[in-house]
């Protein structure tokens, strides 16, 4: 397979589509407009369909439905447009309805910045909506990598029935990288995918009571809903063996940089610098944030590591949390940090690093 | 080995295409890793853009380098934002058709093209960024000409009207770019 130059917008969207996404409804933002420009031409190609809704809430709802009717569908946005569309993402997580959606997050809070960031950790692993669900949240830090987990987003959406989020950011979106696209799904993988959904999904049906399909965001009985949240939180325990993360150079590390997403990038090229200089620095990068990788902190010599340092575009530090709860105080936790819209500079890692070496 | 080029000039100087015939031909031409990442916020019609690419044998940690190895400077406002971040030794590609060419600093080697007078000459405002590209390549041989060529070629493909001139611009920025090294 030859690979192509794409910008991570695009390659993002054309993913989707392999993935056999046929639905996209969306608003626009910077810096994720070329998602819905590209669907906006490339689905009509492949008998899709994509909506420019009147707002975030409208298109998030039409993904409900159309995903609800078997469609594979998706939306996307960045941060402030994120939030909005809270409502349906948290709607489908009840209804066990598969969806993907992908956050190419900017500066914040409020409307924030344009620029990247990595300022929406929280908002995305831990409440992306009310009611206290969970979903696969997956990190990117290339555009590749980007590809890749948006065409897996689909199957474990539709294997589990439940929302999967892309946690991207601004630089992954705006950025053009060389790639690798993945399989076209045939239109026939993609009318088996909906035909597989028949036994839940609101595909069509006889006109008899006992064989409709229902699509229940909530349930009149306290004790179904109960039944609903146990079933979920046993989903969500299921996924723990999902984790993932990249370690790199951990195994002799003195110093641990931890990042997720764009900032995981800059902290591996952090990382071969400080070798080069003679200092053990190593990389725990997760690539699932929800599930979160608590193995591979588990996996470090605390006797050798003396520090980990969080690298993160947020201020203040959020990602951290979840560093904190893995490392259960096994060693000291430094942050090396900027946000508003500020990209990481590899040189502020490498000094972050090196203060904690020689202090 | 890793190289850091930050493209910069007004906005609607073809800066931003500028990178991404440079870094596309990488693509299409190595097997190395290379980024394009374009840099404009919500700025105003004249107003500065700019563009980083970064060409490397290992992965690429930031599209954008916190010291830029080679700067091609479009106008003037670039020059004063961006000469601070050109490394000790670095190169500067420098428009000198509105740009002095007297810069404060003598620690790096300036690489002197009047293109938009060049384009002027040529007939087409709008080629001053393939000179400037031609320009670049003739001095770096970062990457062998034909191939950039041949993506320019590709992304021209629907105007087949432009592709003489563009060659032209192309071919008279390698030459000066040459001349210089």
């Amino acid at each position: 397979m030859s690979r192509v130059f794409m910008k991570g917008t695009e390659a993002v969207a054309e993913a989707a589509v392999r993935a056999g996404c046929r639905f996209f409804a969306g608003y626009p933002i910077t810096p994720q407009n070329e998602v819905p420009e590209y669907l906006s031409r490339r689905l009509p190609e492949v008998g899709g369909v994509f909506v420019q809704g009147e707002s975030e809430v409208a298109s998030v709802n039409m993904v409900y439905g159309a995903a609800a009717a078997g469609t594979r569908s998706m939306t996307s946005s960045s941060s402030p447009g994120i939030a909005l569309k809270s409502e349906g993402v948290s709607y489908c997580a009840s209804a066990r309805i598969p969806m993907v959606y992908c956050n190419f997050a900017r500066g914040g809070p409020g409307v924030g910045s344009i620029q990247p960031a990595q300022q929406d950790y929280l908002q995305a692993t831990k409440a992306s909506g009310n009611g206290g669900f969970r979903m696969p949240v997956l990190a990117p830090a290339t555009v590749q990598e980007a590809v890749d987990m948006t065409y897996r987003a689909f199957d474990w959406a539709d294997r589990d029935r439940t929302p999967v989020l892309i946690l991207a950011d601004g630089v992954i979106g705006t950025m053009m990288e060389p790639v690798v696209l993945p399989e076209m799904k045939s239109d026939e993988e993609v009318a088996a995918i909906k035909e597989s959904k028949k036994k839940w999904a609101c595909i069509g049906h006889p006109l008899d009571y006992a064989h409709r399909s229902w699509i229940e965001p909530g349930q009149w009985s306290t004790q179904k809903m109960q039944k609903c949240n146990e079933d979920a939180a046993a989903l969500y325990r299921s996924w723990e063996k999902e984790a993932e993360a990249e370690e790199y150079q951990t195994e002799d590390a003195e110093i641990i940089l931890t990042a997720y997403g764009i900032s995981g990038r800059i902290a591996k090229s952090a990382v071969n610098l400080l070798r080069a200089e003679g200092i053990k620095a190593g990389l725990i990068r997760p690539k699932t944030v929800y599930p979160f990788p608590n193995y591979a902190y588990d996996k470090l010599d605390y006797g050798k590591v003396k520090a980990i340092l969080d690298v993160e575009m947020s201020i203040p530090a959020l990602f951290v949390e979840d560093v904190d709860m893995a490392v259960k105080g096994r060693c000291p936790i430094e942050t090396c940090l900027c946000s508003g819209g500020n990209i990481m500079s590899r040189d502020a890692v490498i000094a972050a690093a090196k203060k904690i070496m020689e202090g | 080995m890793e190289t850091n080029l930050c493209v910069a000039g007004f906005g609607g100087q073809g800066v931003m295409s500028l990178g991404k015939f440079l870094a596309d031909a990488t693509c299409n031409s190595t097997d190395k890793n290379v980024t394009f990442f374009p840099s404009y916020g919500a700025e105003q019609r004249g107003g500065t853009a700019n563009c980083y690419v970064v060409i490397s044998d290992d992965d690429i940690g930031a599209p954008l380098g916190d010291v830029m190895d080679d700067l091609i400077v479009m106008n003037g406002p670039s020059l004063a934002k961006f000469l601070p971040t050109l490394k000790k030794g670095g190169r500067l590609f420098l428009n000198t058709s509105i740009v002095p060419d007297k810069i404060d600093r003598d620690d790096v080697t300036v690489v002197k093209a009047p293109v938009t007078e060049m384009a002027y000459e040529l007939g087409n405002a709008k080629v001053l960024n393939v000179i400037m590209l031609g320009v670049y390549i003739g001095f770096t041989e970062v990457i062998d000409p034909a191939i950039v060529w041949e993506t320019i070629e590709h992304k021209l493909a629907s105007k087949p009207k432009l592709l003489p001139l563009n060659k032209q611009a192309f071919d008279k920025g390698l030459e000066l770019g040459r001349s210089q090294r």
